[in-house]
């Protein structure tokens, strides 16, 4: 940051100096792009959602999500959304405090880096493919588990195609989010901070629930807020996993494009308005909970 | 310290059951094919399949479009932000982030509904047009990952007196920009690539959406179908996630540059 001067203490070449009344023209390709690809496409779905089938302003859209066939889209989104964060903020913790302070080998912090960056960005397709060749019906784990330990998985109501199915599956890419963005902030837990507290006297338990804790609840919320938006917004996976048996927000709002099944046009711009509006707000938290933790973080 | 020793060991054993288990099973029923014994024919059918080499070498040249457009886009637009409109950068940065918090499959919505092929700029008109819009949206999907690691990148040299010194030498814009600043900047733009093109090989949405015959729904067409290729296709995903992840790792080790973890 500190790199970049600010344009007045530059003295510009005479060729520069003439076009300087033009230099936001160097912005404008990425401006269009942005405008034409981005912006403009969700501005659509905005103002869609608050328009009737003739174009005229109507509130209409936005009460017709509350009809229950939505509400509980929404609701089961929501539910593995925030299941799958907070498992994956939970044990995404553990694994990043035990790489950081655990004193384990020295090599495996790396090892689980790395493979933390490959596993983030296993998601899709294939990785629904991986849970059905592991705890599907004839997956490796529910065939073992049946002929050693004659455990029929099935017969407990278990189904990978569930609400419970769907969260152990997105837990493997976040997970390894949550690992990855936590490290860093581990790592700012200065051993001076240790070193003060147990001199004046405090216990491990102490220290974790007085000194470390508050100064990592942002970082621990902010990261779940951002796994919850991650798994918000993903549909590949579910589709792959369970077709359309599973009634999330993301699957209704594919079948919504591809056949208008809410017969209402509009009403699939309302619900698209409701995933930015989930996923923005989760977002916008996201970020001012970083702006607090980097205040002791830096 | 010795039960934290245990309590860290029982972290990572547990993380490492969940995360070897999937793949080891996955491999393992990629090998069941043949009854009775195991054997590689699921990897053999689906290299076989002409239509997993159609889609693929589909989705390599999206990506490799993806690529170009991207770095052309976001090179030039990273560097004038440093060099002359410091005071655009929280727009720009926030705009590029964009892609994280907007759903890819309202994205596409969007545009199926304002370039169809009544409207004035008609992409989905015709295939070659479906294309491009289709390489714009991962141009989009990708706008985050390039453009950090673009502008990480471009924050270790100094843009600034570079581009002085190229002009008192006599070199135009465009010899400053890919005689200078580009390969100053290579250790990001093959970050941002890498990664770009991790997204863009198994991308289902936008792909299916747009009807393009695309790896992804390749992928769910047979899963949808078939019993022991899709989990051939899963490792084979794998590798290739793991394979762009290690050649960002060697780049990054190589230029000592740090690359950004999201």
């Amino acid at each position: 940051m500190s790199s970049i001067p600010d344009a007045s203490s530059t003295a510009l070449t005479p060729s520069l100096a003439r076009r300087l009344p033009l230099e936001w023209l160097g912005v404008v390709p990425f401006f269009l792009f942005a405008i034409m690809f981005l912006i403009w496409p969700t501005l659509f779905l905005i103002v869609g959602a608050f328009q009737d089938q003739a174009g005229n302003f109507t509130f209409q859209n936005i009460a017709d999500l509350f009809q229950p066939s939505i509400m509980s889209a929404y609701w089961i989104s929501i539910r593995i959304s925030l299941a799958s964060a907070l498992g994956g903020a939970l044990i995404g913790f553990f694994l990043a405090w035990a790489i950081v302070l655990g004193r384990l080998p020295s090599w495996l912090r790396p090892t689980v880096l790395t493979f933390s960056g490959v596993a983030s960005n296993f998601a899709g397709v294939p990785l629904a493919f991986a849970f059905l060749a592991t705890l599907g019906r004839t997956g490796l784990v529910t065939v073992l588990l049946k002929n050693y330990l004659g455990f029929n998985l099935y017969a407990t109501g278990f189904n990978l195609l569930s609400f419970l199915g769907l969260t152990l599956t997105y837990l493997f890419f976040q997970i390894p989010l949550m690992v990855l963005i936590l490290t860093p902030a581990l790592d700012g837990l200065k051993k001076e901070w240790r070193e003060a507290a147990s001199i004046l006297g405090a216990t491990s338990t102490q220290y974790w629930r007085m000194v470390a804790f508050p100064i990592l609840w942002p970082s621990l919320l902010g990261t779940s807020l951002l796994l919850f938006a991650n798994a918000f917004g993903a549909i590949a996976t579910a589709y792959a996993l369970t077709g359309s048996s599973l009634n999330i927000v993301p699957i209704l709002l594919y079948a919504q494009i591809r056949g208008d099944v809410l017969h209402n046009q509009n009403l699939g711009y309302a619900l698209a308005l409701g995933m930015i509006v989930i996923t923005g707000a989760s977002n916008v938290l996201y970020i001012w909970l970083r702006m607090r933790a980097e205040r002791w973080l830096k | 310290m010795k039960t934290q020793r245990i309590g860290a060991w029982i972290a990572f054993a547990i993380g490492a059951i969940y995360f070897l288990v999937p793949l080891i099973g996955t491999f393992e029923f990629s090998l069941r094919m043949r009854r009775g014994e195991y054997s590689f024919d699921a990897y053999r059918v689906v290299f076989s399949d002409p239509n997993f080499q159609a889609t693929f070498g589909y989705s390599t040249i999206l990506g490799l479009m993806t690529i170009v457009f991207g770095v052309l886009l976001v090179v030039p637009t990273a560097y004038w932000i440093r060099l002359r409109l410091p005071h655009l950068r929280p727009i720009v940065e926030f705009i590029t982030l964009m892609p994280l918090v907007i759903p890819a499959i309202v994205i596409v919505f969007g545009y199926l509904r304002i370039y169809n092929s009544s409207s004035i700029l008609p992409f989905t008109g015709s295939r070659r047009m479906t294309d491009l819009l289709l390489m714009f949206g991962y141009v989009t999907l990708s706008l985050p990952y390039m453009y950090r690691a673009v502008d990480t990148a471009m924050r270790a040299i100094d843009v600034r007196t570079l581009t002085e010194a190229a002009e008192s030498l006599g070199a135009g814009w465009p010899t400053i920009l890919f005689k200078v600043i580009f390969p100053n900047v290579l250790s990001g733009v093959l970050s941002g690539a890498f990664i770009t093109f991790a997204i863009v090989i198994g991308e289902f949405t936008l792909a299916s959406l747009l009807n393009r015959p695309a790896f992804g729904p390749y992928l769910q067409l047979v899963g949808a179908n078939r019993a022991y290729e899709p989990s051939a296709l899963a490792v084979i995903s794998f590798a290739i996630t793991w394979f762009s992840m290690a050649l960002i790792q060697l780049v990054s080790r190589l230029n000592k540059f740090k690359v950004p973890s999201v």
